[in-house]
């Protein structure tokens, strides 16, 4: 058996995982298992900005971020957690220019900051300039400079190992178990702090911002291992999407004055959303366009319409927005200097995920029971500081304040009293398992039977986008259960090709389709079960909100037998502002 | 919008090699219905999930971001997730970059560059106490040293540079881009420091100019230019140059 003793492990290397190492690095022994190099994380992808209240513009303040945020979430965030986003975010912010990230500029040398997606002052008046950022690059400069500080900090990673199971044995969370790629050999990280934070799972989807990586893995493996998932119906679908390859392009592109047009040429946000116009929140702009589209406005009637930023002009179209319009460019052949952007909604962004409390720990009901020893941060986890939807840069904010906390609370809580738990007996023997017969199936290779893997995948993103998108109800969603289920067991029984353990990417992708489905599954089964409207999870059967009923937080528990996952409730933490109906 | 050309068939030559079984490289022929829009990398994608589950190579955002997909195509690195069926042909080559050990397929050992990178201490130096809020920098100060914060650690101008197939020691071009980004930073104090570990003889002086790197450089640096201001900046021991 291939033995690693640490005192904290993290799993993932995006921005949260980085943030919380970085707080560890110095005294404590820690490594980092990635399945990319590190650079090579979501988080890089993230091009608007990151939020927070420096008022380096205009007058703003924390408490109306705070306020932006619990609307914006459609009053599904727990408040609490919401002040600790938007008052240590400006902290956060410095922090990351101190330790060099190339922000933009003001004339007088401070942090430059622009307006985004339901971002306001005093409380909805109108849009305020409250994303720092780096031209259209945040994340990438977010993920190079927290990189740049691992690498002063000498953390130590273990690139390329794709993390199978984790370990919990006597009430704590006591290690995990990787495949390193590079030689297929099966890795056991015994440990006294585990942290997930291994990023979302837009890949369930068939058009999507997510990269290929982006499986849901931290999810499904926690899920498989007893922890509930919360929320997970509440997924985002970006509003801007290049149309067919699901590509992002920035919400900056509004917040500098883009326009949404409909096959007529009209701005139909301002029909929709008086004050805020295409800078309403995402989860209602998406619906702004899959009405126009239902009701014959889109372009050519086809499923997308116009994104213009033209009337820009060339220089701030290159200053500002230079690299989503070579998206465009690149891969749609359009000139965004005289043509609009063909756009449609784009699986982006997963509002639910690992259940954890304000220190990053991970909660195991609706009791708030946490477990001892497991952290998780970033994308994967559920504070929640998204409630119902997230608005624009409040991602990167979240992965900078919850990474950062996740680890101080080790550092100064958890391991001053924490020991090692043994490992179970046979700690590898699930992931072993699973690889040894995974590797056994592919010894027929190309002349195999069954169907590919990819028409398992295909079958799961096409599905996905048709019964669980942008519009829901309940005879669409109780077909998705049933294919999650018959997807399950096809799985089972699929194809595979490459029996070597050298970089054995195939085995990777199949490993990550199977956490893709059981993400698939914990979300279904909640937006089933969620018979209101609220924030991104819209039910064309039930079209308004219901506080009365479902003014909770879902938790869904995955079922040992076969079937669908048992969902509890759990209630929401409001101290400050009480829900009111949403309107921009 | 560009109008798709239709579904057509691309004849594709990979240079396949797992050194831990294959006594050495061969070359392997596929043909793939694509469309003029699909990516390189989703005509190998095609390959991998449909004809050959063993065919391998690394890729993630797919969109240029990630740096995990440089690859030498028909001669020249590139990133497979940049590069449009439309704009290479119906005969492509694909094999790994030069210059990096071959671990299978088009997947190379990453780790040497890395620690290269590692070498030129890419990372802010400054122990100035910080401030309470930021540190001032103004908008020319910043642009001063915007091109080379571009750089996504692909490897595609390493991997193109005939000085370090020569030399795989030298420190080569993606690592003085990085040194560029701090040198050049007016917060940043550790410009000499770097400027002496690449004044040595596996530094700068190694670079011949060829321009090869920049020509490769999926995110547009000018990377010989770069490396031109670090030689200047080392010769007369300043950033003040113009
Ligand atoms: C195109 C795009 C643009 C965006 N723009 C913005 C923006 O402007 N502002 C904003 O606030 N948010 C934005 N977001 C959202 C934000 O970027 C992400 O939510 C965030 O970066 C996620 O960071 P993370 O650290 O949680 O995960 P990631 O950065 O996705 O990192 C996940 C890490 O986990 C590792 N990993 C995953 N599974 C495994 C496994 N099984 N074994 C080992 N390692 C594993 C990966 O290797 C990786 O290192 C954007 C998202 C997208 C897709
Ligand atoms: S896959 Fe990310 S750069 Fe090509």
């Amino acid at each position: 058996m291939n033995y690693h003793k640490y005192d904290v492990v993290i799993v993932g290397a995006g921005g949260a995982g980085l943030m919380s190492a970085m707080q560890l690095a110095h005294n404590t022994s820690v490594a980092v298992i990635s399945k990319l190099y590190p650079t090579r994380s979501h988080t890089g992808a993230a091009q608007g900005g990151v939020a927070a209240a420096l008022g380096n513009q205009e007058e703003d303040h924390w408490k109306w971020h705070m306020f932006d945020t619990v609307k914006g979430g459609d009053y599904l965030v727990d408040q609490d957690a919401a002040e600790v986003l938007t008052r240590e975010a400006i902290d956060a912010v410095y922090d990351l220019e101190h330790w060099g990230l190339p922000f933009n500029r003001t004339e007088d040398g401070k942090i430059d900051q622009r307006r985004f997606g339901g971002h306001t002052r005093n409380f909805g008046e109108g849009p305020v300039r409250r994303s720092c950022y780096a031209a259209d690059r945040t994340g990438h400069m977010i993920l190079q400079t927290m990189y740049q500080q691992s690498v002063k900090n000498q953390v130590k990673f273990y690139n390329e190992y794709l993390m199978l199971d984790l370990l919990i044995n006597d009430g704590q969370a006591c290690g995990v178990v990787a495949l390193c790629l590079r030689d297929g050999t099966i890795h056991t990280f015994h440990a006294k702090t585990i942290v997930f934070a291994t990023g979302g799972y837009g890949r369930a989807w068939r058009i999507t911002s997510n990269a290929l990586a982006c499986t849901g893995d931290g999810m499904a493996v926690a899920y498989r291992r007893g922890i509930p998932l919360e929320d997970m119906e509440m997924y985002q679908f970006h509003p801007t999407g290049l149309y067919k390859v699901g590509i992002l392009l920035s919400e900056a592109a509004r917040g500098e004055g883009a326009y949404l047009l409909n096959k007529d040429g009209e701005r139909f946000c301002v029909r929709y959303a008086p004050t805020m116009e295409e800078l309403a929140p995402r989860d209602m702009v998406s619906r702004f366009i899959v009405q126009e589209i239902t009701e014959g406005r889109g372009i050519d009637g086809k499923d997308y319409v116009y994104l213009s930023v033209a009337h820009l002009g060339k220089e701030k179209i290159d200053a500002k927005l230079p690299d989503i319009t070579d998206f465009a460019r690149n891969y749609l052949g359009v000139e965004p200097y005289y043509e609009p952007v063909p756009i449609q909604p784009t699986a982006h962004y997963a509002m639910g995920g690992i259940p954890t409390d304000i220190e990053g720990r991970v909660i195991m009901d609706e009791n708030n029971t946490t477990l001892p020893g497991m952290y998780a941060a970033g994308e994967v986890a559920c504070v929640s500081v998204h409630g119902a939807n997230r608005l624009g840069t409040n991602s990167l904010v979240d992965l900078i304040v919850f990474g950062r906390r996740a680890g101080k609370h080790i550092a100064a809580k958890w391991l001053p009293e924490a020991d090692f738990a043994p490992l179970p007996p046979n700690p590898d023997a699930w992931a072993t398992e699973m690889v040894e017969s995974l590797l056994a199936r592919a010894s027929a290779g190309a002349k195999g039977k069954g169907e590919t893997q990819e028409a398992i995948r295909q079958d799961l993103r096409d599905s996905m986008m048709e019964n669980a998108g942008v519009v829901r109800d309940e005879q669409h969603l109780t077909a998705q259960m049933a294919k999650v289920a018959e997807l399950k067991e096809r799985w089972q029984t699929m194809r595979l090709m490459d029996t070597s353990r050298t970089f054995n990417t195939e085995l990777m992708e199949v490993i990550e389709l199977g956490n893709l489905i059981e993400c698939a599954e914990a979300t279904v089964a909640g937006a089933l079960a969620r018979q209101e409207s609220r924030g991104a999870h819209y039910r064309s059967d039930f079209p308004t909100r219901d506080d009365k009923n479902f003014l909770q937080h879902t938790l869904a528990f995955r079922s040992e037998t076969a079937g669908a996952p048992e969902l509890r409730y759990k209630p929401v933490v409001i101290t400050e502002f009480q829900p009111k109906e949403r309107k921009y | 919008m560009a109008t798709a050309t239709g579904t057509r068939t691309i004849h594709i030559k990979v240079k396949r090699y797992q050194p831990d079984k294959d006594a050495k490289p061969y070359w392997q022929d596929f043909a793939v219905q694509a469309e003029g829009n699909d990516r390189l990398v989703d005509v190998l994608n095609k390959i991998k999930w449909e004809q050959d589950g063993t065919l391998t190579f690394r890729r993630s955002c797919v969109h240029g971001v990630c740096g995990s997909d440089a690859m030498r195509v028909n001669g020249r690195n590139r990133l497979a997730c940049k590069l449009l069926v439309n704009d290479i042909g119906a005969r492509v080559t694909v094999e790994p970059m030069l210059g990096f050990p071959v671990i299978r397929d088009l997947v190379v050992d990453m780790e040497p560059f890395f620690a290269k990178y590692e070498k030129v201490k890419p990372y802010l130096m400054n122990d100035e106490p910080a401030p309470r809020t930021e540190r001032l920098q103004s908008p020319e100060q910043r642009e001063r040293y915007d091109e080379t914060t571009k750089c996504i650690l692909c490897g595609a101008c390493t991997g193109s540079c005939p000085s370090v197939w020569a030399n795989p020691d030298w420190v080569g071009p993606a690592s003085i881009v990085n040194a560029h980004r701090f040198i050049f930073d007016s917060r940043d104090h550790g410009g000499a420091e770097r400027m002496q570990i690449l004044g040595d003889r596996n530094g700068v002086w190694r670079c011949r100019t060829i321009f090869n790197c920049s020509e490769a450089c999926p995110r547009g640096i000018h990377v010989t230019d770069a490396i031109e201001e670090v030689k200047r900046a080392i010769m007369f021991g300043t950033t003040d140059i113009a």
